[in-house]
């Protein structure tokens, strides 16, 4: 709720239940307003829930005590990259959250290699972050909350500033964090075809679950996804109309990958 | 209308860190066309439009509006910033009245406009992007959603009557709809009005939809300018460049990887249908 106990109190969330799972992948789509940042700012305790509660493993978000255990587990990452680097190197913008945790010099050094490997970037260490791209900024941003050994990575439209490469780049890591090494995943992505790579769809309208499901299901909804101002995938919309001229096209397509695999026997030589 | 000669911009000249963010470019945009500028973040796209309407001077080189230099002594700086009209990105930070009404009606005010011409001006923009006078005019701009507030942005700009309007990522941050509006919005303008459009933007499938001549940019430099077709047909260049391909684009090129013979630049969702279905009745044909 946006203003409490005021004459124009918003109730930004209205009964939200959602659960993400160590290695999964969860995108949260909707229009803009629809609660998706509201949503991703109660996961690491940035808000708390008016009613309701948000755990982190098993952590209630409430308790005052334990923000700081939440931060560390939950990081997120904001979709303008120059608003998140703070030191005058890589590395030492990599260390930033781990020196206020105050662990030992060793450790420290241990966390960033490892994280600055995960993201690979350490050809990169020593480079100031303003003359990095936009993607390897926010790989970067990423490494430093891998540093802080996180369970969970929330990606705030942190591609939308971002040039196709500085996209493809950012995905890919996280991705690869998921499916590799285990971190859930939350994606808030106004880009469809970033949601189509999920495990799992939540589409978000006047701050409700509207419509959740894997994403090949959601994506053939088209009748309440026009009602919540969603627009499937280009390739989704193009297979659809594919299949209504009478080719051969199993349901659920919705990457470029997929299309071409389905259509492939077609090109064969007779 | 718009010509650039050899310009070059050098940012922050003569300290360390001084960058050439534009290094000789010579292009020239017609009227009635619309263009869209592509290029990797940091390829010089916003830098360049900048010179259009005479924000940035050339270091070196001449912007031309109809033959004359804007930087010549005489021009007019003023009519030239309301004869080409530029949105930059997240225009919505810089709406700033009280209702939707004097945020629109603020440029043609400066300009000198008043009355019932003023009056004119600024319902005439509002419909243009969609927005009922009557309805929106009196609301606060803040209470919009943002793809609204970035419409009466633009309207702004229109309430200014420019020959060319040049748009810097107009649909960064929008949901998909709202995105498709604005874009469906700036088609209308062209397409009805005639207005000369500059389309600055990451999105393939955007200036796909729009554009029917691209002009791309690195590190300063236009290393293409053509018809969107062609430059979408050279994929492995684009890829070096940082860009990317419209997904139906891309599509269409693996199809012929795989020997289904897809026409390669095929732009939008509708010509993708068509060349797939046309390539996979000329297999059947040679099967049969």
């Amino acid at each position: 709720m946006y203003r409490a106990g005021t004459p124009d109190a918003v109730p930004a969330l209205r009964g939200v239940d959602l659960d993400v799972s160590p290695g999964e992948c969860v995108a949260l789509i909707g229009g803009n307003g629809s609660g998706k940042s509201t949503l991703a700012k109660h996961l690491n305790a940035l808000l708390t829930p008016t009613s309701g509660a948000v755990r982190v493993d098993g952590i209630d978000t409430r308790d005052a005590d334990r923000v700081w255990d939440v931060r560390q587990r939950v990081g997120m990452i904001f979709e303008n990259p120059d608003d998140q680097l703070v030191a005058a190197i890589v590395e030492e913008d990599v260390a930033f959250g781990c020196e206020n945790l105050g662990l030992p010099p060793a450790e420290i050094r241990a966390r960033v290699d490892a994280a600055l490997r995960l993201v690979g970037l350490e050809h990169l260490r020593r480079r100031p972050p303003h003359l990095l791209s936009g993607g390897q900024k926010q790989r970067v941003a990423i490494a430093g909350v891998l540093a802080m050994r996180p369970r969970c990575l929330v990606l705030d439209e942190a591609t939308a500033m971002l040039d196709p490469r500085g996209q493809a780049e950012v995905m890919e890591t996280a991705l690869r964090l998921c499916r590799h090494e285990g971190l859930a995943l939350v994606l808030i992505t106004h880009a469809m075809e970033e949601a189509a790579l999920a495990d799992r769809v939540v589409v978000l309208a006047d701050g409700r679950v509207a419509l959740a499901g894997p994403p090949a299901e959601v994506f053939s909804r088209a009748e309440p996804l026009a009602r919540l101002r969603i627009e499937p995938p280009p390739i989704a919309r193009l297979a659809r109309l594919l299949a209504a001229s009478g080719l051969p096209l199993p349901p659920g397509i919705l990457t470029v990958e997929q299309l071409v695999e389905a259509l492939s026997p077609l090109g064969a030589a007779p | 209308m718009i010509r650039c000669e050899s310009v070059t911009y050098v940012y922050q000249r003569g300290t360390p860190v001084e960058t050439t963010a534009l290094a000789d470019v010579s292009l020239e945009i017609r009227s009635g066309e619309i263009v869209g500028i592509i290029g990797a973040t940091g390829s010089g796209k916003s830098t360049l439009v900048q010179h259009f309407n005479g924000l940035l001077r050339p270091t070196r080189g001449r912007v031309y509006l109809d033959d004359v230099d804007i930087h010549a002594r005489e021009v007019d700086r003023r009519r030239l910033r309301q004869q080409i009209g530029l949105l930059f990105q997240y225009p919505e930070h810089q709406l700033f009245e009280e209702t939707v009404s004097a945020d629109v009606a603020f440029g043609p005010r400066n300009l000198g406009v008043a009355g019932q011409e003023l009056d004119r001006r600024v319902r005439g923009a509002l419909e243009r992007v969609g927005l009922d006078p009557d309805r929106f005019g009196p609301r606060s701009p803040f209470a919009l959603s943002n793809g609204e507030m970035r419409r009466v942005a633009i309207a702004g700009i229109l309430a200014m009557e420019p020959r060319m309007l040049i748009l810097d990522e107009p649909t960064a941050g929008l949901d998909p709809l709202s995105r498709q509006e604005i874009l469906d919005h700036i088609r209308r303008l062209h397409d009805e009005r005639g207005l000369t459009i500059v389309l600055v933007s990451h999105s393939m499938d955007a200036v796909a939809r729009l554009c029917r001549r691209l002009i791309v940019m690195d590190r300063g430099r236009v290393v293409a300018d053509g018809a969107a077709r062609s430059v979408f047909a050279d994929p492995a260049r684009l890829a070096a460049l940082g860009l990317g391909l419209p997904q139906v684009t891309l599509c269409a090129q693996r199809l012929r990887e795989r020997g289904l013979p897809v026409r390669p630049d095929v732009l939008t969702v509708e010509e993708g249908r068509a060349a797939i279905l046309e390539a996979v009745a000329v297999r059947a044909r040679g099967a049969s």
